[in-house]
């Protein structure tokens, strides 16, 4: 293959300039190259086909035509949290959703409502990677001081209290136990609360009724109603008119069967979906997929899918590059943020809504993303840097 | 979209004679697998070396084009080919050619730096699900400005690697000087621009090189620009709408998803070409004396939003594993096939010179897990038995959450592979994550249950310690 490839080297060499003129007659002498020549024959036999070129001398003037979608409907409207006026207790209330086109597709639309973060916040200790409790170690046996530590400090828009000690197997506390936890928080900060339950098929349905009816008029998202367990969650949040997470695992069939038997109780507005996250690098994929789908077939009209979606993304931390203590990797107060805030980065671009986290830099992260690509800046083109003369000190 | 070629569009353009030679039954064959873009048309040899085939050899070429075009970097089997991308979104198919990596080579590298340089980044790797991540190519920046320099530091490179290269200069002198001391190799020359195209356009139509037509700020620009280089007669075009972060990522990230849009859904056969993003612009803010994981941490969010969104070459910097494993794992996790099986079949498997006192583990047969779990096993060399239980493809979380994976399904999987007839004890290892179902799970399979490790890195140490033996 050597000497095939010297042929090809030496005859390019031996064209060089003059390559247009050999081309008029190569035509004649098609039969007689090589075989291994062929590529540089196509490229000739081409050239040799289309009418002699003439070269412009200036730039031919074009024009491009922004490639607009055709969308059918929009994606709903929620509203988490309700203010003193509006029967709550909240400083604030968040909207998520009303998008009209693909995620920041902003040639289009630019997102309705901007993606937010919420922060987990457990009703008690658990195990957590280093690089995450860090910044939770003064905090992690009193969910007041924790919600106001992500809140006031870590920015978080809103809280997500995680009532795991209902857990038949990490305490068995009682509903009534939850609510006292929840009243806790709630007392703690001013933005919205959302309530998570422990993932027991026996505990979950009775703590978030509870939760139901102690958050009466803060207009609270209760997670989750799951195919297995909803009936108990879906009645409570009709009774006292609040939002349900609909979560599923990975699958877009199940996630509108579970939206349609929700409908039985709740109105639209009461719907956030959740395909579950997967962490990057173990089934991400799968998540952004299923999540762009979702997006697109709400905006095509499939009523069951219109819904404004949220991610656990503190799943990141699953994946063992996150936390993993191997010096070779890098340091990890860095390699797990990172991989929290590229897990984000990859479902917002994938049309999520509501990112459920935990490390505080990935958390700034996600804010600073949603900032920078909220809207469309017009950039000269003189103000682009011409990063080939750039002079980046060694060892950087 | 685009529609792409069915079966009976591409049969008749082939040679017909089922000569096999491209490892197809015949020619139906081949034609149906292109169809599925299984295949690729040089599989079919004599398309291509016989010359009374010509005619067809054109008109399929046109036919199976991709919406956006392929281009090839470099010679040899470390080429890097870019584009070829059929579908917007990958669930509509699958992306094919995985967003090639070039990195930073400053022309300004003295003999050693230089090699040190080349060495770090064709040995960076890592084991993921049985692969190595790598990198793919070279980004030699003619930072010195000097066209001597810069075609020197060029021959330095092809003599110490084989792995494609893009000479980086917006200066045509230094283009040109380079070129010409490096053709043969192929390299990607960055970039024409709206100022240079005739000079760097006529560089490239002299050495058959494929270009950048680098355009900021503005898609009419680009379409301007590419226009006119194509009417010199250059096909093999590389998109740069122009790199921003920060401030200017939704900017960049919108028009890489305008030109790709405009390709593949609106058939804008102008811009049906491989793109290319530099996140390595992130550098321009960087301040000697900083620290620089800022701005390194700024250049994985630039990459990551770019490899999400379509840009099929990017240029990075930083070569650190803390910055580049997230990139190359998201790489990864996007160009993998939409419709490769979530699962592996259930059932037992044996590790080892496996006996009846070997210990008992089990796992689930969402194919990540399980393919973490056999690795984390093979690379200790334990020896174990693992029963693999059918959770419909979920992870041991999610199953565990989602009630896929129960005490009932446990026992029944034991039941099933008749485990208790391979071991002399009935002691089964949990994953660490299904904790929650070790109590029910003893009380249904009669099996003595010990929770191992949350993360099967921890699997060897937790066998070697033995304490699933003790009472």
């Amino acid at each position: 293959m050597t000497t095939d490839k010297e042929k090809t080297t030496s005859l390019d060499d031996m064209f060089g300039d003059f390559a247009e003129l050999v081309l008029e007659n190569v035509t004649i002498e098609l039969d007689e190259l090589k075989l291994a020549l062929r590529p540089m024959v196509q490229q000739m036999a081409k050239t040799v086909a289309r009418p002699a070129l003439e070269i412009p001398k200036s730039l031919i003037p074009a024009s491009f035509k922004a490639p607009i979608g055709k969308y059918t409907q929009s994606i709903q409207e929620i509203t988490i949290g309700a203010t003193k006026g509006q029967g709550g207790s909240r400083g604030n209330t968040l909207t998520i959703g009303g998008h009209t086109a693909p995620a920041w597709d902003l040639f289009q639309a630019p997102p309705k409502h901007p993606p937010i973060v919420t922060a987990d916040v457990f009703d008690m200790p658990i195990s957590l990677a280093k690089a995450v409790k860090m910044h939770y170690k003064e905090v992690l046996d009193d969910p007041a001081e924790w919600a106001k530590l992500v809140v006031n400090k870590f920015g978080a828009d809103a809280v997500t209290l995680h009532l795991i000690s209902t857990d038949r197997a990490l305490g068995d506390t009682s509903p009534n136990d939850a609510a006292k936890v929840i009243e806790e928080v709630l007392q703690a900060v001013k933005v919205p609360i959302i309530i998570g339950s422990a993932g027991d098929p026996e505990k979950d349905g009775p703590v978030l009724a509870k939760a139901a009816e102690v958050c009466e008029g803060e207009k609270t998202l209760l997670c989750s109603a799951t195919v297995d367990v909803y009936e108990d969650i879906a009645i409570a949040a009709k009774k006292h008119d609040q939002i349900v997470l609909s979560w599923t695992s990975i699958d877009i069939n199940q996630q509108k069967e579970l939206n349609r038997r929700l409908f039985e109780w709740l109105t639209p507005e009461q719907i956030v979906i959740d395909p579950t996250t997967a962490a990057l690098g173990y089934g991400l994929e799968y998540a952004f997929t299923i999540m762009q789908r979702m997006r697109l077939a709400g905006l095509l009209g499939d009523e069951e899918l219109r819904f404004p979606i949220s991610s656990g993304t503190t799943n990141a931390w699953a994946a063992r590059e996150a936390w993993m203590n191997n010096p070779e990797l890098g340091p990890r107060e860095l390699r797990g943020p990172i991989w929290e805030s590229v897990t984000a980065l990859a479902l917002l671009l994938a049309g999520n809504d509501l990112f459920m986290m935990m490390h505080p830099a990935a958390i700034k992260t996600l804010h600073d993303l949603v900032d920078w690509m909220k809207e469309r800046q017009k950039i000269k083109p003189e103000e682009y840097p011409d990063w080939t003369t750039l002079i980046i000190p060694e060892g950087t | 979209m685009a529609k792409l070629p069915g079966p009976l569009e591409i049969y008749p353009l082939l040679p017909g004679t089922n000569c096999k030679e491209c490892g197809e039954a015949n020619c139906m064959a081949f034609a149906t697998k292109m169809a599925e873009h299984t295949v690729k048309l040089k599989a079919c040899t004599p398309l291509f070396q016989d010359a009374k085939y010509a005619k067809k050899l054109d008109k399929i070429q046109v036919l199976v084009r991709p919406p956006v075009r392929e281009v090839v970097i470099g010679v040899g089997e470390n080429a890097a080919s870019i584009g070829g991308k059929l579908v917007l979104y990958r669930h509509d198919l699958r992306y094919s050619n995985p967003t090639s990596f070039f990195i930073d080579v400053p022309d300004t590298l003295d003999g050693e730096a230089l090699a040190a340089r080349i060495k770090a980044i064709e040995e960076w790797t890592y084991v993921y699900i049985g692969t190595n991540l790598r990198l793919d190519g070279m980004a030699l920046r003619g930072v010195s400005q000097d066209p001597k320099i810069f075609a020197t530091a060029a021959k330095k490179l092809v003599e110490l690697s084989s792995w494609p290269i893009m000479l980086c200069s917006l200066n045509p002198e230094m283009l040109a000087t380079a070129a010409n001391a490096i053709a043969d190799k192929r390299p990607l020359l960055y970039a024409a621009t709206m100022d240079t195209w005739a000079e760097v356009g006529e560089i490239a139509r002299k050495h058959n090189l494929p270009l950048v037509a680098y355009a900021p700020g503005s898609l009419d620009n680009l379409s301007s620009l590419v226009g006119t280089l194509r009417a010199i007669g250059l096909d093999d075009i590389v998109l740069d709408p122009g790199t921003a972060s920060r401030k200017g990522l939704g900017t960049t990230v919108d028009s890489f998803t305008q030109v790709r849009r405009s390709s593949i859904i609106e058939e804008n056969e102008l811009l049906g070409y491989p793109t290319i993003a530099a996140p390595i612009t992130v550098w321009a803010d960087y301040r000697e004396g900083e620290a620089p994981e800022l701005t390194k941490w700024d250049e994985v969010l630039t990459a990551s939003a770019l490899i999400v969104r379509y840009a099929d070459l990017i240029v990075l910097h930083s070569l650190d594993m803390w910055t580049n494993l997230p990139t190359t794992f998201l790489r990864s996790n996007l160009y993998t096939d939409p419709v490769k099986p979530v699962a592996v079949e259930a059932g037992l498997m044996e590790f080892g010179d496996v006996g009846p006192d070997s210990p008992v583990m089990y796992t689930t047969n969402f194919a990540l897990t399980y393919f973490t779990v056999e690795s984390d096993i093979k690379q200790a060399g334990s020896t174990a038995y693992l029963v693999v239980v059918d959770t419909e493809g979920m992870s041991v979380q999610s199953a565990v959450a989602g009630r896929k994976l129960t005490a009932e399904r446990v026992a029944e999987t034991l039941e099933e592979y008749k485990v208790a007839e391979k071991v002399n004890h009935k002691t089964l290892i949990s994953p660490g994550m299904a904790a929650r179902i070790s109590g029910e799970t003893e009380e249904v399979s009669g099996w003595t249950v010990k929770v191992g490790p949350r993360d099967s890195s921890g699997i060897p140490k937790y066998l070697q310690e033995g304490k699933w033996k003790e009472e």
